[in-house]
């Protein structure tokens, strides 16, 4: 994992904003998918147990993003599954991604909320004056 | 452009609002005359304890639903307004179709239709407290609630459209609840113009096991005594009395209505642009109630007000069973169930002349005032019952619509108490197991598959919804009736 990469939640007036950053577009929405679960549950907890597929197509970044979060939510929500560990890659308005986890065990992963959504409130998709990318939204809990 | 640090703001890092940008209209009205782009005056109701403690995001975002094309009156908020997607919570809007009014996936919200229902027991508290545990363990042992949780409830495709063409009549049809419920639910149980068809195979698919079930967050199911009476002519006509136990459940449509909200909002911010509408930022994504996106979208979010309203009614139907087990002969009657999270088409008179209207709350609660005809003969000369949750230490009010309350948003009131700190913060300043005890020590039992889940939602972490109740009153959106405290809650 390249030092550039990390997550981190900031705040919001009823929910709560994930934030992705990477060393590119890809790494960031990696992320950002890791600060997403964190919502839910302590990311150790989630063993990496089955493979998801996902597949996006959004000519706009930005709200690929939402698309490949709004996925992630669409796979937890109908498999009851909770996904700790993602892989992305962009190129141009294609997404395929693959998460992995497991499904979810009440008494162990003591899930707090669920994710409704991930909004395109403080929706945004950039590179940062160091040349990293920065991948952030508010999502709906 | 690269993004600030904390570019979130919120609670703390954000900015209140300035008070020096509002024209005061009394102590509980505050007016942002028309600017800019803005079409109407913002009005926002409250206090000045809580209009100053509220985020400049709500400001702003008052500003910019006042913007829309076809808001007719006013951008209003409510007393308990935060900031939102677009539209702030707490926001309500209406627009005219025949003036290019839209609709806005965002200022319903994702979860369609979210809103409680107050149930009578018929019991007092002290019929309650010998089975309390036993009782608390019943209802959460019989009502799925959390994270990943199912009902036992598994709808076939031609049961899914007949649930979302149906809501509350559905589940009666299927044993799920009395005749009598349904006068006492908004739309009779059924909104029409439901259109399953504009339902994507998704959102259905979400909802396959869903149905009964709680959710998480701040939804909840709470055994509730009264504690005090404010209007007691009000409080007969509603069947209060200080003393009375009564169960109220809080949630909405689910996974269903999360994703139509979700599918919806994208598709209105990336249409906006051919429908020639400016937004002055891109979660305030609509469409024009003539295009065939807002239609689409109305027919499905009536949709997904049928599976809240059925949702609630299989709720009930459980509840009613729990307490037939463990207090054999409990009736429990519905006071009625309000939805907070909406847009509905209604008739309201403006400069003398009857418009129809599509009025959205977002975090709102519809409070039509006395003599309504959509209030059922029994509730028609006090008023609608407004159901506001607060967190579950504190307490609940039960409110009644005003007949001025037309006049000041479109008959609307608040609809709860808001987040005062962040789940972040709320995680790191609680323990939810001593959460648990510290409220099982007054008396008040928590049961939820997930402490992290209590550590959140502990009552520390929201804002004094006595106060918002009291601003609604004062202001003359809603009047106090009764406050409710928990005696048994069941968290998702």
């Amino acid at each position: 994992m390249p030092a550039s990469s990390r997550w981190e939640h900031f705040p919001h007036g009823a929910d709560i904003g994930v934030r992705g950053f990477g060393a590119s577009p890809a790494e960031a929405f990696e992320q950002a998918a890791l600060a997403m679960t964190a919502v839910i549950t302590d990311l150790e907890l989630v063993q990496p147990q089955q493979a998801v597929q996902i597949s996006r197509v959004c000519p706009d970044r930005e709200i690929l993003l939402t698309e490949w979060l709004n996925a992630l939510v669409y796979e937890m929500a109908t498999r009851h599954m909770l996904f700790g560990r993602f892989r992305v890659s962009i190129d141009g308005p294609h997404l395929a991604g693959v998460a992995e986890g497991e499904r979810v065990d009440a008494a162990r992963h003591h899930p707090a909320v669920e994710v409704k959504g991930a909004t395109l409130t403080q929706l945004q998709v950039a590179r940062r004056p160091d040349g990293t990318w920065v991948a952030q939204c508010v999502v709906d809990v | 452009m690269s993004p600030s640090p904390l570019a979130g703001g919120g609670w703390g890092k954000g900015t209140t609002v300035d008070l020096n940008r509002f024209s005061r209209v009394g102590d509980y009205q505050w007016r942002i005359e028309p600017h800019g782009s803005m079409r109407v005056p913002g009005v926002i109701y409250a206090d000045q304890a809580l209009i100053e403690a509220m985020d400049d995001k709500v400001y702003e975002q008052v500003v910019n639903v006042a913007s829309l094309p076809g808001i007719v009156a006013g951008s209003f908020a409510m007393p308990d307004a935060h900031w939102g997607y677009g539209f702030p919570i707490g926001g309500v809007a209406a627009f005219d179709p025949d003036l290019g009014g839209v609709v806005s996936a965002g200022g319903v919200g994702f979860d369609i239709s979210c809103g409680v229902r107050t149930l009578h027991t018929g019991l007092a508290r002290s019929d309650i407290e010998p089975v309390k545990m036993e009782l608390a363990e019943t209802l959460f042992q019989r009502i799925p609630a959390g994270v990943g949780s199912t009902g036992t409830i598994r709808l076939s495709g031609e049961e899914m459209e007949a649930m979302l063409s149906g809501g509350a009549q559905w589940a009666l049809e299927r044993g799920w609840g009395r005749g009598a419920d349904l006068e006492r639910t908004e739309e009779h149980g059924r909104m029409a113009g439901a259109e399953p068809d504009k339902v994507s195979e998704r959102a259905k698919k979400r909802q396959r096991d869903e149905m009964g079930t709680l959710g998480s967050g701040n939804h909840y199911l709470e055994v509730q005594h009264v504690v005090k009476v404010f209007d007691e002519r009000i409080a007969r006509a509603f069947g209060i009395r200080a003393g009375d136990v009564v169960v109220s459940i809080h949630c909405g449509s689910r996974g269903l209505g999360h994703q139509i909200g979700t599918e919806f909002l994208r598709d209105m911010a990336v249409e906006a642009a051919q429908h020639g509408i400016t937004l002055p930022d891109r979660e305030l994504a609509c469409a024009p109630i003539h295009s065939a996106t807002g239609r689409a979208y109305l027919g499905a979010m009536r949709a997904a007000i049928n599976c809240a309203l059925a949702n609630r009614q299989i709720l009930t139907h459980l509840t009613r069973e729990a307490f037939a087990a463990v207090i054999p002969g409990a009736e429990l009657t519905l006071l009625y169930d309000v939805s907070h999270n909406t847009c509905k088409v209604e008739t309201h008179t403006l400069d003398g002349k009857a418009r129809r209207l599509h009025v959205h709350r977002k975090g709102a609660t519809r409070a039509f005032g006395p003599g309504h005809p959509e209030l059922p003969e029994a509730l028609r000369g006090v008023g609608q019952p407004v159901l506001i949750g607060g967190s579950m230490g504190t307490g609940s009010y039960i409110l009644c619509g005003t007949e001025e309350s037309e006049q000041r948003a479109f008959s609307s009131a608040c609809h709860g108490a808001g987040r005062s700190i962040s789940r972040h913060e709320a995680l790191r300043r609680y323990k939810g197991r001593s959460v648990v005890d510290e409220l099982a020590a007054r008396g008040i039992i928590i049961r939820s598959p997930s402490m992290r889940g209590v550590a959140e939602e502990a009552p520390g972490a929201y804002k004094d919804v006595g106060a918002v109740c009291e601003a609604a009153d004062k202001a003359g959106l809603a009047r106090l009736v009764a406050r409710v405290e928990p005696l048994v809650c069941v968290k998702g």
